[in-house]
């Protein structure tokens, strides 16, 4: 059961993916975008996680993870976990979108209204 | 600082981020809390496979909950917890969420690769939302 967690996260991709052909969400299309977009949340995310695993106030099980450890004792599933939820959540906003049209706020550039 | 202190802290940065940084104003919009809705319910159920099997395990100093027990799942609900998980990690989650989305649309905002846009469904015949030169091409042969 090493590859439990790693499981968990290949469940989200594929529950997620399949959004990308049915409801044409065309978020892996736009790859240079969604790179951007996950490396903000990678960042933030990945410097918390390593804080709490100092601070220990979580622990991962070494019988479910593959025992890949980053620097700092971060599991490689950690990392992954931070790529792979920025994906699914954006191909969920996205695939809502398909659907209903409601206004998200970049349907133009500078839609806010700035003074440009 | 415990888990539940940052993940308060977390909430509230990403929220005024949201606002006032970027000005996406994600949480004004049912665009976004639609979504999460969706987002939660699968964050329930992937999470409380994370935490019930112990896959990931809390320490009861900095959460509101006990610690994961050494033997046997923590509570499904209650005690701090809700589907096995902390509560302070719905926190967590709405923040790396909403931090994900708020990036994504803000780089729209900006131009990068903000189109080609979402939709329409494969079941819907009408492309409403394509471009004009993609409508009449290859998308609906023989439509």
């Amino acid at each position: 059961m090493k590859l439990a967690y790693l499981g968990v996260l290949a469940f989200i991709l594929l529950a997620t993916g399949w959004l990308e052909i049915v409801l044409r969400t065309r978020v892996y299309r736009r790859w240079k975008r969604l790179l951007i977009t996950i490396a903000v949340p990678v960042v933030v995310f990945v410097i918390w996680d390593l804080y709490a695993i100092s601070a220990g106030h979580w622990g991962f099980d070494s019988d479910t993870t593959t025992g890949i450890v980053l620097p700092g004792n971060l599991p490689i599933e950690e990392l992954l976990f931070f790529i792979v939820i920025p994906i699914a959540s954006v191909l969920s906003l996205e695939a809502v979108r398909s659907v209903k049209s409601w206004p998200v706020g970049d349907e133009s550039t500078h839609a806010a209204g700035e003074a440009r | 600082m415990t888990y539940t202190q940052l993940a308060v802290i977390g909430v509230v940065v990403v929220v005024l981020i949201d606002l006032f940084v970027a000005r996406t104003r994600l949480v004004t919009r049912r665009a976004f809390w639609v979504p999460y809705a969706i987002i939660v319910f699968f964050q329930l159920v992937t999470n409380g496979v994370l935490t019930g099997f112990a896959i990931v395990t809390y320490n009861g100093d900095v959460i509101i909950g006990e610690s994961t027990p050494v033997n046997g799942p923590p509570p499904f609900i209650g005690e701090g917890r809700l589907a096995f998980a902390p509560v302070e990690d719905l926190l967590f989650g709405f923040a790396l969420v909403l931090l994900s989305l708020v990036t994504w649309v803000w780089l729209g905002r900006r131009g990068i690769q903000r189109t080609p846009l979402a939709g329409p469904p494969i079941w819907r015949r009408d492309p409403e939302h394509a471009k004009p030169e993609t409508a009449s091409g290859s998308r609906v042969p023989g439509a």
